[in-house]
């Protein structure tokens, strides 16, 4: 199977690859996972006092359509609000990509991921 | 006479348990095969023919498939009604999910490591380790047979199926580094 051009570009120079430090309060974590095909995501944000998220990072362990879908994420929800970036539809960023049927699971675990990661950053919140 | 509607475990007629003697499955398996051999077709009709090429294809998927412990897993879990080997969507325990990718994490690290074999080894172990305890879990949730626990069960093969991808990924990088 062919992947599009954007998949390829994602995949072979991702975006904000990395790892914030989890505990702090400014950053929310989404760990996600597909069992299927045992690919393992991470997606994390850092928000700023007035909810605007302003840095992501990510790491993905699966195919090039999850790092693609990943990437593009990443570089999506920063300047977002929280909830702009919740509204983030696996649809949208499967369009972007021109992600084949098959890969289409891999956009909604990256959908998946940022939810969890807004989820995990207002948790966090909620705490203090 | 044989039939391709029957699952797996009675094709070979083996009873439908986790902990399956390997052996009788192997022994079941060719004995199967010397009744479908093609020569003792040649005098059948095409239909017949047919038929032996469709049975044969069937043993060969029910022996792969109840041979290895993982999709032997999978597969007794489809018999109760539980795909875990196609779904995408389901909640999964982010303890776990933090660990893969410590692991993912550790297995890229080995590629720059002064002693990969020896780091290699020690993340086998750990993956070896991991599955058989998997493997029992799920055996005995299996076993109690309620819906909650079946389903305590897919929880157990859908970390397997993680794990699994981790052992593949460690044969892989062992293979470019035996080839460098």
């Amino acid at each position: 199977m062919a992947y599009s051009e954007q998949v390829i570009d994602h995949y072979e120079n991702p975006r904000n690859v990395g790892k914030m430090n989890d505990q702090d309060d400014n950053i929310g974590t989404g760990m996600v996972g597909a069992p299927a095909c045992g690919d393992v995501m991470r997606l994390q944000i850092k928000v700023s006092d007035d909810g605007v998220i302003e840095d992501a990072k990510f790491k993905t362990y699966g195919c090039g359509s999850a790092i693609a879908s990943s990437s593009l994420v990443t570089e999506w929800v920063k300047g977002m609000t929280l909830d702009q970036a919740q509204e983030l539809k696996n649809t949208t960023i499967a369009e972007e990509l021109a992600l084949p049927p098959v890969k289409i699971h891999c956009s909604v675990l990256a959908e998946d991921a940022i939810k969890a990661a807004v989820a995990d950053y207002k948790e966090k919140q909620a705490k203090k | 006479m044989m039939d391709i509607t029957q699952n797996y475990f009675e094709f070979l007629a083996l009873p439908v348990t986790y902990q399956l003697d390997l052996q009788a499955l192997s022994e079941r398996s060719r004995e199967l095969q010397k009744t479908l051999h093609p020569d003792r077709f040649s005098h059948l009709s095409d239909r017949e023919r047919r038929l032996s090429v469709q049975y044969t294809a069937y043993l060969n998927e029910a022996v792969a498939t109840l041979k290895n412990p993982l999709s032997r897993a999978q597969y007794l879990l489809k018999l109760e009604g539980i795909d875990t080997f196609s779904e995408s969507q389901v909640q999964l325990d982010p303890m776990f999910l933090m660990q893969q990718m410590e692991l993912r994490e550790s297995l890229e690290d080995i590629a720059s490591a002064s002693d990969p074999d020896a780091d290699i080894e020690r993340l086998r172990q750990t993956v070896e380790q991991e599955m058989k305890s998997l493997r029992e879990q799920f055996d005995s949730y299996y076993q109690q047979s309620t819906p909650s626990a079946h389903e305590a069960a897919a929880v157990c093969v859908r970390k397997m199926q993680f794990i699994d991808k981790l052992g593949r990924e460690i044969e892989v990088l062992e293979d470019q580094l035996f080839d460098e």
